[in-house]
């Protein structure tokens, strides 16, 4: 693997290769020494033009267990706050010799743009881009399911028949675009929920229907119901009237968690607002993957630092 | 080359027949077969379509205030690599074109270049700011002769002001020419509103921010009867709010860019930032629907918007970057690719919507009549048969914001005579010095 851009790109065998690597760094962190050489003497540099203590401590964790000297780049009290370019980091960093970067960044688009430039040899890895993607989150959430589903006999297998609804802010969500294209290519169904000015208007051609009532969709017996943080600035901008009503309609209260079947599985990519798009009940019910999501993503996230920095390179 | 006098011989024109065009002193003095030389300059025409001079609308040529994107000078060089002989200058410079100081200075900065015509543009609003109207009827009467308004780059969105200006320049035959944005319809707008923008995580651009506000206009220019001309035109939708204004007798002309003739919005998905321009690339169907309104004449003029800017402004992540493309340079190849290629116009329909009817809409005195004896000897010669692989070898001004670099257009421009000075030969642009001393020359003996 050259980059990790978007899972757009990913056929149904190479994901299922990258969650099958992913279920060999879980299994090597359940032993009494969790770090392995494998990326000894790799520079990996996160390079965080946006805050998100959560994602870059967990590709910290991924590439430390891995034995690669970690770089943290973040933008605030850098260079970057003076008005330094995209351009002239890259090419500090190339120069420092780093051989992946994960990037965060604002802007939709700026891994693919770090990627196609040349300003940089460093295979890229996209920690989140604007409203774009974030494909390492989708792939936890896979691996998630995946282990969910099939317990110890996940190897080799995608996601065939389910159901995953995805309820909140698809518009504005990395999550949802990353995770649509990842369940569709393992063979998921996808359904986005949300208030109709949460919901992208044109959609033509996604592997995803649109339901505006989650109540309907709880009906229709989803295996996983994801749930998305709800931004409370939306409320500024009129996309919805307030939370109380966001919460009465799109929210996943005590009364609807009863309704689900017993095996649904309850998601969320945290932060959550309890008591907003999720209560407290149903973050801390067994049916929750909330912590195992976590876990999971140092394991992705090893398996894509492993699978773009060891062996072969393709170009 | 100090001879003023040229016989361009063997040229096809715009309507298929063959002739010679005699240039003397600027002007044409005769266009037959077999013509006498009488000592002029003979350039060898023979299987090259002679055109009027392209008159484009709407150029920024960034001086003053922004010249490291491009000057009057660099900016007037690309026109004349790409046969414009007149170019219409956007009032969006730093300070604004919007007293009667200001745009006759611009007129000045491009009578010394001598590579085109420079008309400039007035602001409608002072500042741009959309709060109140520019000195119109000082820039009016100026040695600029303005006649076409713009607050280009914004939109005079507030409908009373919008309303006033409209108003204000019937009183000596002005046009306000509408950048349509609804701007409450586009904050923080990336690129056109749909499947791709949602897919690549892009603030959409709805079609309807630009529809909503020609439909208010077009309105507006029936109730106060003014003259109303809409800049780059992108959707299905506005083609038919206009087709439908000009049949109700509305007095609204329209423009198209070359490149919203040609590239769709699906080119974002490289997020290259070449490809990010306002109003942005649509989709393939309002492609199809702006080439069917400039065949019908819905659209009058195809006009470039070329908008230069340095590298550091594009060489970013798309978000980042600068709206626009440079496009004097490629505008007659892209609409030859476009229009002509696939038999939607002829050309002498070129001629019309690249040169006469701009003219005639920006008001340019004597001009708009084509090839005619008698009139200002600006001539294009244009290789249709060539073909090349557009790159920056191609462009002539200061940025190389090109979205056609690395593409295949058809056609060459061959020559280009300014006000009877060749500023483009043999496809190469003449030097400065003798364009200058080419049209002293002319402006001495005019």
């Amino acid at each position: 693997m050259r980059h990790l851009l978007s899972t757009r790109d990913l056929s149904r065998d190479a994901a299922i290769h990258i969650l099958d690597v992913a279920e060999d760094m879980a299994q090597t962190q359940t032993r009494e020494v969790r770090k392995l050489p494998t990326l000894r003497g790799k520079t990996v540099v996160n390079l965080f033009f946006e805050d998100s203590t959560r994602t870059r401590i967990s590709f910290e964790a991924a590439a430390k267990r891995l034995s690669a000297d970690v770089i943290n780049f973040s933008a605030k009290g850098s260079s970057v706050s003076k008005g330094e370019s995209l351009k002239d980091t890259a090419q500090t960093l190339e120069e420092m010799g780093a051989d992946a970067v994960v990037i965060r960044h604002g802007a939709s688009g700026a891994p693919h743009t770090l990627a196609a430039s040349g300003w940089i040899d460093a295979g890229i890895v996209n920690a989140g881009d604007g409203t774009h993607e974030h494909p390492t989150q989708a792939l936890l959430d896979a691996f998630t399911i995946r282990r969910r589903l099939h317990g110890d006999v996940s190897r080799g297998r995608g996601l065939d028949g389910i159901t995953v609804a995805i309820v909140g802010d698809i518009l504005h969500s990395r999550v949802a675009r990353s995770n649509v294209w990842l369940l569709s290519a393992l063979g998921a169904r996808t359904v986005f929920v949300g208030p109709p000015t949460l919901v992208p208007t044109h959609l033509d051609g996604w592997p995803a229907d649109v339901s505006y009532d989650l109540d309907a969709t709880i009906a229709a017996s989803p295996d996983v119901v994801m749930m998305l943080r709800i931004q409370t600035e939306r409320m500024n901008d009129a996309y919805f009237p307030n939370p109380r009503e966001y919460a009465r309609r799109w929210g996943l209260d005590d009364e609807r968690l009863a309704r689900l079947r017993p095996d649904t599985i309850v998601m969320h990519p945290g932060p959550m607002n309890r008591g907003l798009e999720i209560s407290s009940r149903a973050a801390d019910s067994p049916r929750s993957t909330v912590r195992e999501q976590v876990a999971n993503g140092v394991s992705a996230r090893m398996a894509v630092l492993y699978l773009l920095l060891s062996g072969e390179r393709e170009d | 080359m100090t001879n003023s006098s040229f016989l361009l011989r063997g040229a096809t024109l715009a309507d298929g027949s063959t002739a010679d065009i005699a240039i003397v002193d600027g002007g044409i003095t005769g266009i037959g077969s077999g013509l006498d030389a009488f000592g002029a300059t003979v350039v060898d025409a023979a299987g090259l379509l002679a055109l009027p001079g392209l008159v484009d609308l709407h150029t920024h040529l960034r001086e003053p205030g922004f010249e490291d994107s491009e000057t009057v000078l660099t900016g007037t060089r690309a026109a004349a690599a790409g046969g414009f002989t007149t170019v219409f200058a956007m009032a969006n410079t730093s300070p604004v074109a919007d007293t009667a100081g200001l745009v006759e200075q611009e007129l000045a900065l491009g009578e010394a270049s001598g590579y085109a015509t420079v008309q400039p543009i007035g602001a409608v609003t002072t500042g741009l700011a959309g709060e109140r109207l520019a000195e119109l009827g000082a820039m009016a009467s100026s040695r600029a002769r303005v006649r076409l308004f713009s607050d280009d780059g914004f939109c005079v969105s507030d409908p009373l002001l919008m309303r006033r200006a409209l108003e204000y320049v019937k009183a000596f035959d002005g046009a306000i020419a509408q950048h349509a944005q609804e701007p409450r319809l586009t904050v923080g707008a990336q690129m056109n509103e749909g499947e791709v923008s949602t897919r690549l995580g892009l603030t959409g651009w709805p079609a309807v921010a630009e529809e909503a506000i020609i439909a208010r206009d077009v309105l507006l220019t029936e109730h106060v009867g003014s003259r109303l001309h809409v800049c780059h035109v992108s959707t299905a939708g506005s083609v038919d709010i206009i087709r439908w204004a000009k049949a109700r007798g509305i007095a609204v002309t329209a423009e198209v860019t070359p490149h919203h003739l040609l590239l769709t919005d699906d080119l974002a998905e490289s997020y290259d930032a070449r490809f990010k321009v306002n109003p942005p690339l649509r989709s393939a169907e309002d492609v199809e629907a702006v080439r069917a309104g400039l065949a019908d004449g819905t659209i009058d003029i195809v006009a470039t918007d070329h908008a230069p800017h340095p590298d550091q402004h594009k060489d970013c992540a798309w978000p980042e970057a600068a709206n626009g493309m440079v496009g004097l340079e490629s505008a007659l190849s892209v609409v030859h690719a476009a229009m002509v290629d696939t038999g939607l116009i002829e050309w002498s329909d070129v001629a019309r919507v690249l040169s006469e009817a701009p003219a005639r809409i920006g008001r340019l005195e004597g001009m708009g009549t084509g090839l005619t004896i008698g009139s200002r000897a600006d001539v294009v010669l244009y290789d249709t048969r060539a073909a090349r692989a557009f790159g920056v070898e191609s462009l002539a001004g200061k940025s190389a914001n090109s979205p056609y670099l690395g593409r295949r257009l058809p056609g060459r421009v061959v020559a280009t005579f300014h006000r009877g000075v060749p500023t483009v030969l043999d496809g190469r642009l003449r030097p400065h010095d003798e364009v200058v001393a080419g049209q002293k020359a002319v402006t001495a003996r005019g």
